[in-house]
């Protein structure tokens, strides 16, 4: 491998949404050699499409809002299962990270004051998300991009890394390759940082895009980290249901935050009927009080349709399931009678956009159908929550492929704060650490020949079988099996299913050569997706309850006194084979213990 | 409601290509870009192109469908006679990489001479105090998706590569646009743009505004008032001089 392109760096990171780009600046800030390393083009990567907002409670609206109220309503969404201080660091550094982007130029939208205004999602007591109309991932990436251009940062642009290398324990490098070329490229680094998102190509719902095949998740097993929780799968309650093409397509939960309403068949607001016990003392219970709660937050609880969003993904995949769906098998999401067509374009442009351009609905003048799709993983690597760290030192996650974060369930708008707050964590602590070592690692030449062959192999095979086909297996196995219900026997065919798919993912072909062929890299995506989904299926198998993105219909209920206190964690045997094991969850000390008990 | 559409795709290279027919079942709703992942799927596994959303959020599908620059993820198959093929070919201002795939790194240059946002002395840390109304004129240049559609069709560029060093194009004369109508940015790039950046070249033909798929109205409301911005600045002494503080000339 002597021929083949090197690079040296203090920190690689890899993957440039919200949470790689502000790795990368905090890494370049505290002075490393940093580069980021990207599957797409800059500026597409999958925080391009969040719409709502930031989380972070600045509290320019509702003056009670503080750090405080934020942790307590993200434990509550997360079902109590966040690692606890992930979730208070989050809470407390979030305001910062939103007026830094302010800092580099993000225009938010504005209150009357002149302050970034902040709007109403599902799970926070007070309107709390930092937005620009419906397109604030855009605006982020947007402003995270250019960052990161000003500073010099090195970006390597469809660049995909396949290996993470290792001397002894510790992080060595990374290995890839170029899209364009096909050319293999080595990275030599003490410090990689995974933020390559999430897993939720695996399935055929998905509001997910090509890139969201679990690569950082499956680095790190396959590097000797654990994964944590990876049961807990996040269907987005509202995702477009047709045409089928669009099938799966995220619609905004600022719909609903912006007073959208879910009905039935009937015409009924059916989410009265599905208020969980542990809600019940924060969620209006009539249609009046929930429509005052718009305008005055103090005196009203909350609307049930913002109830989290695994109990309104339930509650839909019910009615559906009753019989009271809409004609093409979702239900109906009502703003047009609720709003004026003047509000509605000017609070979500995008999604008036879209319904128009591929629905042909007005969304002004009719209900949208909508119904869930897949949309986050929970579950990630293990990190330390102060650093980012994982068990492998100089491998650190941040954002949706790191875990522990968000628990059994993610709050709507937790998301884009996670990655600013634990992006800017791992870049820095990736930075000290490279710092800190007495000598740099070196890489294992070996370990690149192997790398090597087995990214080519199925250039090698003459009549193996195409990876389309088995993608699209996969896709259609975690859709039936390891969907939103589950229970034992499903998930035990699953993982059957998924073993049998692994053999088969040995012997596919490729047509073509090296360059620009998707069809070859799906090939080395398809291992990482197979490795991912059997990590979900198994602890899926394994938790035997049902507690936020993961229902068990065999056990129905949620078990606080033995599940709710563990984790499960994932990792890889020396026979290529994912196993679990279970780990005591951290209690938070009792000033924070406090904040969680009802009244707070 | 299915039924078999008939596609033209250009296949090739730097070193040249041809138009290649397909057939492929597809479905009511379908847009192109499913007709293309069709062709991927069932006829030819490495045909390249590039796409992320799917949902004319990341401006990565961007093509010529039928001669027309568009993003092929926000194009209905039922916009076209069944009967009829549609052709598809790659972005033609950029040098071609491989099938539908383009050599896009010229914006990436361009926007990494975009000196950056710089607050002013008054208000020199985030939060900043403005109001809305103030930053609705620079938003709407935000909601650039960075398709490069209208860097495509910008025939100061499209045809001519000899223009390129020297013309940023209409994605960044929005760009420009943006930092100047920012309430709280500093800096003054009207002469940088004007006389290093090619704003003069453009000759207001509007064929940028038509082909972007986020109807942003980049002629009216951000070429063409950068245009008057430096004309006042250029060739008026008395005003230059007069000139009301930033904040207060819009």
């Amino acid at each position: 491998m002597s021929d083949t392109e090197r690079h040296q760096y203090d920190v690689i990171v890899v993957g440039a949404g919200g949470a790689g780009l502000r790795a990368a600046i905090a890494a370049h800030d505290a002075g490393a050699r940093t580069a980021v390393i990207c599957k797409s083009l800059l500026g597409k990567a999958h925080t391009v499409m969040a719409e709502g907002g930031i989380a972070a409670a600045m509290g320019n609206l509702w003056p009670e809002d503080n750090w405080k109220v934020h942790f307590r309503d993200t434990m509550r969404g997360g079902k109590l299962l966040n690692h606890w201080r992930m979730a208070e660091l989050h809470a407390k550094e979030a305001p910062e990270r939103v007026w830094e982007l302010e800092q580099w130029g993000a225009l938010f939208d504005r209150t009357a004051d002149g302050l970034i205004s902040q709007r109403d999602f599902g799970g926070h007591r007070y309107a709390r998300l930092a937005h620009v109309g419906d397109r604030t991932g855009l605006e982020m990436i947007r402003t995270l991009q250019q960052r990161t251009v000003a500073l010099g940062i090195d970006v390597f642009m469809e660049c995909t890394i396949t290996h993470l290398l290792k001397d002894g324990g510790a992080m060595s490098g990374a290995f890839g390759y170029w899209r364009e070329t096909g050319r293999f490229i080595v990275f030599e680094a003490p410090s990689v940082v995974l933020a390559t998102g999430g897993i939720g190509k695996s399935w055929k719902v998905t509001s997910n895009s090509w890139e969201y095949t679990g690569d950082g998740h499956a680095l790190a097993l396959r590097a000797g980290a654990g994964l944590i929780n990876m049961e807990f799968v996040q269907f987005h309650p509202t995702g477009m249901v047709w045409p089928p093409s669009v099938r799966g397509i995220l619609v905004t939960e600022s719909v609903r935050g912006d007073g959208g309403v879910l009905k039935n068949s009937d015409g009924e607001r059916f989410m009265f009927n599905y208020i969980p016990e542990f809600f019940k003392a924060e969620t209006a219970d009539t249609i009046e009080e929930a429509d005052r709660w718009y305008e005055d937050k103090k005196n009203n609880r909350r609307p049930p349709e913002l109830l989290p969003r695994d109990e309104v993904a339930r509650a839909i995949n019910s009615e559906i399931k009753a019989g009271r769906g809409s004609p093409h098998g979702g239900v109906f999401l009502d703003i047009a009678s609720r709003r004026t067509p003047e509000y509605i374009q000017k609070r979500l442009p995008s999604m008036y956009h879209q319904f128009k351009e591929l629905a042909q609905v007005d969304i002004t003048k009719d209900p949208m159908e909508i119904g869930p799709t897949c949309h986050y993983v929970m579950g990630g690597v293990e990190v330390d929550p102060d650093s980012a760290q994982s068990t492998v030192p100089g491998l650190f996650a941040a954002g949706e492929v790191a875990g522990g974060m968000h628990g059994a369930n993610r709050l709507g708008g937790n998301s884009l704060g996670d990655l600013l707050v634990f992006g800017k964590r791992a870049g820095e602590h990736a930075a000290t650490y490279a710092s800190g070592l007495a000598a740099r690692p070196a890489v294992d030449e070996a370990e690149l020949e192997r790398a090597s062959e087995e990214n080519l192999a199925p250039f090698d095979n003459e009549d193996g079988e195409n990876p389309y086909t088995v993608h699209q297996e996969l896709q259609q196995v975690m859709q039936n099996l390891v969907g939103i219900i589950r229970n034992e026997e499903e998930l035990s065919s699953a993982i059957k299913e998924i073993d049998s798919l692994r053999h088969r993912i040995a012997n596919l072909t490729v047509e073509g050569h090296r360059q620009y062929n998707p069809g070859w890299n799906l090939a080395i995506d398809l291992r990482n997706m197979l490795l991912v989904s059997e990590a979900v299926a198994k602890a899926a198998f394994e938790r035997k309850e049902s507690r936020g993105g993961h229902t068990r219909d065999d056990f129905p209920m949620t078990d606080y006194a033995y599940w709710g206190k563990r984790n499960l964690i994932c990792e890889l045997s020396s026979t290529g084979e994912v196993g679990t094991r279970e780990q005591s969850l951290p209690e938070p000390p009792p000033e924070l213990a406090e904040l969680l008990e009802e009244g707070h | 409601m299915g039924y078999d559409l008939k596609l033209k795709i250009w296949r090739g290279d730097s070193s040249g290509g041809q138009l290649v027919d397909y057939t492929v079942p597809v479905d009511e709703g379908e847009v192109v870009l499913d007709a293309v992942h069709h062709v991927q799927a069932m006829r030819s596994g490495d045909l390249s192109c590039r796409w992320n959303c799917k949902a004319g959020k990341c401006g990565s599908c961007s093509a010529e469908i039928n001669g027309r620059p568009r993003l092929m993820c926000m194009t209905r198959l039922s916009d076209f006679d069944p009967a009829e093929p549609i052709t598809i070919t790659p972005m033609r201002a950029f040098p071609v990489i491989k099938d539908l795939v383009t050599d896009v790194g010229f914006n990436y240059v361009k926007a990494a001479e975009v000196p950056a946002f710089t607050p002013t002395a008054e208000q020199p840390q985030a939060p900043f105090r403005m109001a809305q109304v103030d930053v609705e004129r620079s938003q709407e240049f935000r909601k650039c998706i960075e398709c490069f559609l209208c860097q495509d069709t910008c025939h100061v560029v499209r045809d001519h590569e000899e223009n390129k060093p020297a013309f940023s194009g209409p994605r960044f004369f929005i760009r420009y646009a943006e930092l100047d109508m920012h309430p709280n940015d500093a800096l003054d790039r009207k002469k940088l743009v004007q006389e290093e950046r090619g704003l003069g070249m453009c000759n207001i033909t509007k064929c940028c505004t038509e082909v972007c798929p986020e109807h942003i109205k980049i002629t009216d409301n951000g070429i063409i008032p950068m245009k008057e911005r430096v004309v006042d600045v250029k060739y008026d002494p008395i005003r230059f001089f007069r000139r009301k503080p930033k904040a207060e000339t819009r």
